[in-house]
């Protein structure tokens, strides 16, 4: 899978999502859970905004200094015995990633999740090189079988679908008894059994990577499912792959986004499993893969350093944005057509794949600031959405020219307070016929869209400021 | 105190009575209230739409409108925070940012003015009924004003208030975005009116035009019987 999921227009997507009420219904449950999951573990942290502030200062000194302690994680990963690949492109990371497992003479590889490999199409070139690959998250699992279903939501991929569909997916796919429940937890077993013997039987595992330590060159992963714990130390080579901003200087500061990071995306204090792996086994070690290669994927990335967007990549990938996104809330992820949805997808994704196919994705917002207010590491997410739609109409030339000509006229008016009052005037003559009973119902221009769903006001009669004219005349007396 | 009155536009045109009251409430609570004439709109809509150089026309105006003014407000969370926004926006501009930090310095929104300046938190309204608030996305999330919309609501005889389901959900107004992406929009306002017939409230009280434009516009349209305030009406009515 790319950054895309379709050629569809974002409007034709929306129109899509909007008419799957199954969609909208999973969505609107997972967000009312999840936000109030959040919120009581943020609480029993104490002071959040101070964590929160320790979060963002952590995640900025880090992209400050992203050479320098890129440097000292592979220096660090090459000196526990691993091997460092600096990908600039997709293409560059799926290249090598190839190799490894044509010189491994790989039948068989097990995945636990991750982003970026979906960003770089990393399962398609696999395939390509003729290997099976098996994806162990029960989410991403769920969707894998379900005919490549898109993931939906960076942090729960297949939260569009319910309990029950999953169920009819497993009784389709995987022989699950009809009879059997569609209890989350009967599901879990069921996949368990099956993927055990993937695990057992493949040749590379390759997971994604929460945070790299730096000082060590450790890999930490956080997961719930234990999965990834299998993936890292029962295949005999292991890939991981990470975006090149995926990293923390100390184990203390690991400490603070792992504590933010569970906190923020499912309200959990912590989660159940925290793995952190340094190079491959070591004599004398039991388990562990003999052989580790970190690849550190640009594809983009280093184009938004140093610029007024640099702050998007202190990205821990927690998901609080899209549970309280109130547009997310009906359109779901698909309609953002791209593996990052939400309000994060709505910033990151036309960076890293261009305002071309992604131009709408910045107006898919209301300003409603609830993203940036959940963030945990601060990043002023309405504020960069609002920095978007202004290169996009000054720079890329991109927006509607009567959109452009009505802001003109709209500049023109502010400029001189007689021509604003005039036009005021003007305005509410022309559309005054068009009222009825105090409101408008069927309005031109840009009022179509509007009162196609809403009656519109029409505007009064005496202006306000004509009446305060008057009023002070009253008080003067 | 000598107050200057922002009225925004959508005041100034369409809810002319939402002006009346907030000048009658502010002489009630002993203010003197000016209307600087040169004010046209604060430049929001093409702000936020990414007209950021058209955007700069209007705000010069206002803040060349506003810049001597004791203190300025608005009966809008969302236009008293563009207000705010100036020095963000002019912060490469010496001339305009410097006088942009001092209109952002003094300018409230109406609640947050009655209660933090005026300290007053009974304005001695009455308005028999139930009702339920809309807190506007703007005011709360961004302008940082939250509580004190709700204590002069909870001093208003005969009123009883009742808790909005998802109150902190965006009712999909949004400037252009409700007419951008109508659609969406649509769905959101529809959360919200659902959300307000739940409570069995006789009114919705919001204290930003927008919002309610865009709520009540829905409501009438679905012919629901809740009536849509402004909370400067409710607090001018005894
Ligand atoms: S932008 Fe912030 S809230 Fe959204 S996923 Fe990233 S870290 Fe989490």
């Amino acid at each position: 899978m790319s950054i895309q999921y379709n050629k569809h227009t974002f409007k034709d997507n929306v129109e899509e999502n909007l008419n799957n009420s199954f969609m909208r219904g999973a969505v609107v449950s997972a967000q009312d859970r999840l936000r109030t999951g959040r919120i009581n573990a943020a609480e029993e942290l104490g002071d959040w905004e101070e964590w929160r502030a320790h979060g963002e200062e952590i995640r900025q000194h880090v992209l400050n200094n992203l050479d320098y302690y890129l440097h000292e994680l592979a220096e660090n990963v090459e000196k526990a015995g691993g091997h460092v690949f600096f990908a600039k492109t997709a293409k560059d990371a799926t290249d090598y990633i190839q190799e490894v497992a044509t010189k491994k003479n790989a039948k068989k590889i097990v995945k636990s999740k991750s982003m970026v490999t979906e960003e770089i199409s990393l399962n398609e070139a696999l395939e390509e090189a003729g290997c099976t690959v098996v994806e162990t998250d029960l989410g991403e699992y769920i969707l894998q079988i379900d005919n490549h279903d898109k993931p939906s939501h960076i942090v729960a991929p297949a939260l569009h679908k319910n309990a029950q569909q999953v169920k009819d997916v497993f009784v389709d796919k995987l022989d699950y008894n009809p009879q059997k429940s569609a209890e989350a937890g009967e599901l879990a077993r069921h996949v368990r059994t099956t993927l055990r013997n993937e695990f057992l039987t493949a040749d590379i595992g390759i997971t994604g990577c929460n945070f790299a330590v730096a000082e060590s060159g450790s890999i930490c992963l956080v997961t719930n499912e234990g999965n990834a714990g299998m993936v890292t130390t029962i295949p005999k080579t292991q890939i991981t792959v990470m975006g090149m901003e995926r990293l923390v200087p100390t184990f203390e500061e690991l400490e603070v986004l792992v504590n933010m990071l569970t906190r923020s995306a499912v309200g959990q204090k912590l989660p159940s499993y925290v793995n952190v792996m340094t190079g491959p086994r070591k004599p004398g070690e039991t388990d562990g893969p003999e052989e580790f290669h970190l690849v550190i994927v640009d594809n983009g990335r280093s184009n938004i350093l140093g610029t007024d967007f640099q702050s998007i990549l202190q990205c821990i990938r927690c998901g609080a944005c899209v549970n309280v996104c109130p547009v997310y809330r009906h359109i779901g992820g698909h309609s953002y057509n791209s593996i990052y949805s939400g309000p994060i997808g709505a910033v990151l994704t036309p960076l890293l794949a261009g305002y071309e196919d992604y131009k709408e994705l910045p107006y898919a917002s209301s300003l409603c600031g609830a993203c940036s207010e959940a963030c945990p590491v601060k990043i002023p997410l309405h504020e960069l959405l609002l920095k978007h739609r202004e290169r996009i109409v000054e720079q890329e030339g991109k927006a509607p020219i009567s959109e452009a000509m009505l802001m003109k006229a709209f500049s023109l008016g502010g400029s001189s307070s007689s021509i604003y009052a005039t036009g005021a005037k003007i305005a509410s003559r022309v559309v005054a016929p068009l009222s009825k009973n105090g409101k408008i119902s069927k309005g031109p221009g840009p009022l179509k869209a509007w009162t196609e769903v809403r009656d519109f006001p029409a505007p009064k009669k005496e202006r306000f400021r004509d009446w305060f004219k008057e009023h002070e005349k009253g008080s003067d007396k | 105190m000598k107050v200057s009155l922002f009225a925004t536009c959508i005041v100034d045109m369409f809810q002319t009575d939402v002006g009346k009251a907030t000048v009658e409430l502010l002489e009630r609570l002993g203010c003197e209230v000016v209307f600087p004439k040169g004010q046209v709109c604060c430049g929001q809509p093409a702000y936020n739409s990414g007209y950021v150089k058209d955007a700069k026309e209007p705000m010069k105006k206002m803040i060349e409108a506003f810049e001597d003014a004791e203190v300025i407000v608005a009966p809008s969370g969302s236009c008293a925070f563009m207000f705010r926004e100036y020095p963000t926006v002019f912060k490469d501009d010496p001339v305009y940012f410097e006088k942009a930090k001092k209109v952002a310095s003094k300018t409230y929104e109406l609640t947050d003015f009655i209660v933090n300046v005026l300290n007053v938190e009974d304005v001695g309204a009455k308005l028999e009924g139930k009702a339920t608030y809309h807190p506007s996305c703007h005011m709360t999330r961004l302008l940082g004003v939250s509580e004190s919309p709700k204590k002069l609501l909870s001093n208003v005889k005969g009123l009883e208030m009742v808790d909005l389901p998802n109150s902190y959900n965006c009712c999909g107004f949004g400037g252009t975005f409700s007419v951008k992406m109508g659609n969406i929009s649509e769905q959101m306002v529809d959360e919200k009116v659902d959300s307000t017939l739940q409570t069995g409230a006789d009114y919705l009280i919001g204290a930003d035009g927008g919002c309610l434009m865009n709520i009540g516009g829905r409501m009438q349209r679905r012919g629901e019987n809740v009536k849509v305030l402004h909370i400067a009406e409710v607090l001018n009515h005894h």
